[in-house]
């Protein structure tokens, strides 16, 4: 393995991740437009265009597709779209220090784990499935109040506790999908 | 203003060059080597009119080294200096390697990288497998009349960082210039997809001699995205051998056998096995060593019945690929087979059930990798009109560090789209620390003991702080081959960071340099002249590469100034090069890339542009 000296990072790379891929910010986001501005951009700066180029712009064209790619995938997934656009809102969204919940959703959390305990002590696999299943229609409820709260109320403590709550759903689902691992391998 | 020029159609300024270019699919039973031939891509052959070459190589006393047939006929008589599936071993330890009793060479227990102990001396995989890529190489020389400018070589999709660096010391110790180590699954989908015009969700499920892959790619005019990769990067066709030979030793109650008994049984039972292929039973004949005779009848039957379990071992990883992909198997509009072992009836059966489909096969398995592998270096080689081909692949499985207790702490997760880059923050445990040590290990599970170690470094002059104070920021990079660089940094004094490598599986700088003078030693080459030459390749190729970027965009992105500046840095490497000072040639390359620095960052930043314009005109449509 190779250990090079540290780089800066990205010196002229000043446009938001929406400005990159010529897209407003919002967190209704067209994906089909996201997916081909994401596309033409690789198409120019990729590191395979540049395989008989100049050391320069080999390391530029590294530079730019590494860019590129974490800025795609900041947009393309709601939870981390969500939290890119509180921040450039100026808004912390306090995922490690605010652990405050509203009762109901405590409540579910830990009847999901429950779930989770039970289907694993009997190796259901399908009621591990299904319990995905809920948890994603779960999740997508939560990013319609996501769209609501960032793009026409600007209700930014709104929007990050929704963030939380998002998170904690991405984690149980993990849970799940090592949980899924676990049994069929 | 200088006015612009425009050359006649068909004489462009730098006359264009076919550069010749192949792609090697490095296997662990056979390998092969494909170019692209009038825009076809067509597999090379040997004299005798074969594709395949045998991954095996034999060492003799004498330093003569034979390769593949020649070597595999020798296999039983001389096992332990004759390595097969050497492929096995890349970037392995001792202790990762299974059912090493039933191997018949003398492995070194030695710290890092397996060693084999051969009556030519002792060998790295590594070099092992550089013997095979010299032939392949000079195979592609010959039937392409000139040098290699470089090689697309394939690796295993589930290869860990170890396992690809060695790979790539393989090459360098071949003397290939590697243009792209490409997943397996990713070239055999590029040669699929662009025969057949697949769009979609695709599956390859690629079952080699020695490893399996399974990638799942969603394909879109041009655009191979890999969206989840798994596999088992110990799980092959020879895992099948293995258990016929298993169930062989049982039923005729043998004694432990001679290593050559062994090597023969082996054989008879990978024949048992392609024969099954085709045949509802197969017999087993030979006499060993010891003077048993061996004469049995595997059915189809207990085939299946012995394999069962190797099977399953394939579709766990498919479930988990899709899983990750967050797609259903409804989803997937067609599954690739990829590898001669997918040949076997009861493996096209098991797939064909779980996807609800019937696979395609319409590709020969054994060259599908090699065939996808010469596009893609056709098209890094610049032979080819490029917008219509990018391969966008995966880190196969997260990258991370050792934090307190023996924990990972994951940095990359598994399935980022490469290049990736990552930075966390670390501080100090104790006051008035001053080094920290950094050990990076590749795996997804929680404790650092199950992890695959790759490297452990030490960062030091932190400047004395209380606890907790410092602000060490770890950056990982992994590059468009898949390979992991790790820098560290201290933010608050921004002190200069001392990092010292030690790689676990991985070849030191020195080893390979080792390697290198033993192997021009005995090829009667002058190490100094072949380093000489390299320096010169080099240099001709930036030549080449700054005068064609000036020629399309001199005019437009440097000024009369900074143009006379890089043309005179031009001129004195072209002068260093027709010398014979090797470091000096170095230092002047280095120069005229400094010098291009600007010149490669406006022309970027112009290409990105062009890109969101791109973007914006097909809105207006």
């Amino acid at each position: 393995m190779l250990i090079a000296e540290s780089f800066p990072l990205i010196a002229n790379m000043h446009k938001t991740h929406f400005e990159l891929f010529g897209l407003p910010p919002l967190f209704a986001i067209d994906i089909v437009r996201l997916d081909q501005a994401y596309r033409h951009l690789q198409a120019e700066v990729h590191p395979d265009r540049f395989a008989a180029a100049t050391d320069s712009e080999r390391h530029q064209s590294l530079q730019w597709a590494t860019h590129a790619n974490e800025a795609y995938r900041t947009l393309k997934n709601p939870l981390t779209r969500a939290r890119y656009l509180l921040q450039l809102h100026g808004v912390d969204t306090q995922e490690e220090s605010n652990t405050a919940m509203p009762a109901d959703f405590l409540m579910r959390q830990m009847e999901w784990r429950e779930a989770i305990e039970d289907a694993v002590v009997v190796a259901d696999v399908e009621a591990l499935e299904a319990l995905d299943r809920g948890l994603r229609s779960e999740a997508r409820s939560l990013r319609e109040e996501l769209s609501l709260a960032l793009d026409e109320q600007n209700d930014y403590a709104g929007a990050s506790e929704i963030v939380r709550k998002l998170r904690f759903l991405d984690k149980v689902q993990a849970e799940i999908d090592q949980a899924i691992d676990a049994l069929e391998s | 203003m200088a006015l612009l020029q425009i050359s006649e159609p068909g004489m462009g300024a730098a006359p264009h060059q076919h550069r010749l270019a192949v792609g090697i699919d490095l296997g662990t039973t056979n390998s092969l080597v494909a170019t692209v031939r009038s825009g076809l891509s067509v597999v090379l052959h040997d004299n005798d009119g074969r594709a395949l070459l045998p991954s095996v190589v034999r060492f003799l006393a004498d330093g003569q080294v034979e390769v593949g047939m020649a070597a595999q006929t020798q296999q039983s008589h001389d096992p332990q200096n004759t390595i097969a599936s050497a492929k096995r071993f890349m970037g392995r330890g001792l202790k990762d390697i299974a059912d090493i009793t039933h191997l018949p060479y003398r492995f070194l227990d030695e710290p890092g990288m397996v060693q084999l102990r051969t009556v030519a001396g002792v060998k790295s995989p590594v070099e092992v497998s550089a013997e095979i890529l010299k032939v392949l190489k000079a195979r592609a020389e010959d039937a392409l009349g000139g040098e290699l400018t470089g090689a697309v070589i394939t690796v295993p999709a589930y290869f860990d960082d170890a396992q690809r660096q060695a790979t790539k010391d393989a090459a360098r110790l071949a003397g290939i210039n590697v243009l792209r180590l490409l997943n397996e699954p990713t070239a055999a989908a590029v040669a699929y997809g662009l025969d057949n015009g697949a769009e979609g969700v695709y599956v390859v499920y690629d079952l080699g001699g020695g490893t399996f892959d399974v990638s799942i790619l969603r394909l879109a005019k041009g655009i191979f995205e890999v969206l989840a990769t798994n596999g088992d990067s110990a799980l092959g066709g020879d895992d099948f051998d293995r258990r016929i030979y298993c169930w062989v030793l049982e039923q005729a109650k043998l004694p432990p056998l001679a290593p050559e008994d062994n090597s023969l049984l082996m054989t008879k039972a990978r024949e048992a096995k392609e024969w099954l292929t085709n045949n509802p039973e197969a017999r087993i004949t030979c006499v060993l060593r010891s003077g048993d005779i061996v004469d049995m009848t595997l059915t189809t039957s207990t085939f299946i019945d012995l394999t069962a379990p190797l099977v399953a071992k394939t579709i766990a990883p498919v479930k988990k690929a899709l899983r990750d992909a967050k797609l259903l198997v409804d989803d997937v509009q067609g599954v690739v087979m990829v590898g001669g072992a997918t040949r076997m009836p009861h493996i096209q059966h098991a797939v064909w059930e779980y996807f609800g489909q019937e696979p395609l096969t319409n590709l020969d398995p054994d060259k599908v990798v090699a065939l996808g592998a010469a596009i893609q270096a056709n098209v890094l080689a610049g032979n080819r009109n490029q917008d219509d081909l990018l391969l966008l692949d995966v880190v196969p499985l997260s990258l991370g560090l050792e934090t307190m207790g023996g924990l990972t702490e994951k940095i990359i997760p598994r399935n980022a789209t490469i290049p990736v880059a990552r930075a966390q923050d670390f501080t100090t445990f104790k006051d008035g620390q001053t080094a920290m040590s950094i050990h990076v290990v590749q795996g997804e599970r929680e404790l650092v003991a199950d992890c695959r170690s790759l490297a452990r470094f030490e960062l030091r002059g932190i400047p004395p702080m209380a606890a907790g104070a410092a602000r060490i920021r770890v950056t990982f990079q992994v590059d468009a081959d898949g390979l992991l660089s790790v820098s560290a940094r201290e933010q608050n004094s921004g002190a200069e960071a001392h990092i010292t490598v030690k790689p676990s599986y991985g070849l030191e700088e020195n080893e390979i340099a080792n390697m290198l003078q033993a192997s021009y030693s005995h090829a009667g080459e002058d190490m100094q002249m072949r380093a000489l030459r390299e320096t010169q390749v080099d240099a001709e190729r930036l030549l080449v590469a700054v005068a064609a970027a000036l020629d399309k965009d001199g005019e437009r992105y440097l000024n009369a100034t900074e143009r006379a500046a890089i043309d005179e840095h031009m001129r004195a490497l072209r002068t260093a090069a027709a010398g014979n000072d090797a470091a000096a040639i170095k230092q002047t390359i280095a120069v005229l890339n400094q010098a291009t620095d600007t010149f490669a960052a406006r022309r970027m930043d112009a290409s990105v542009r062009r890109a969101l314009t791109g973007h914006k005109l097909e809105e207006l449509n």
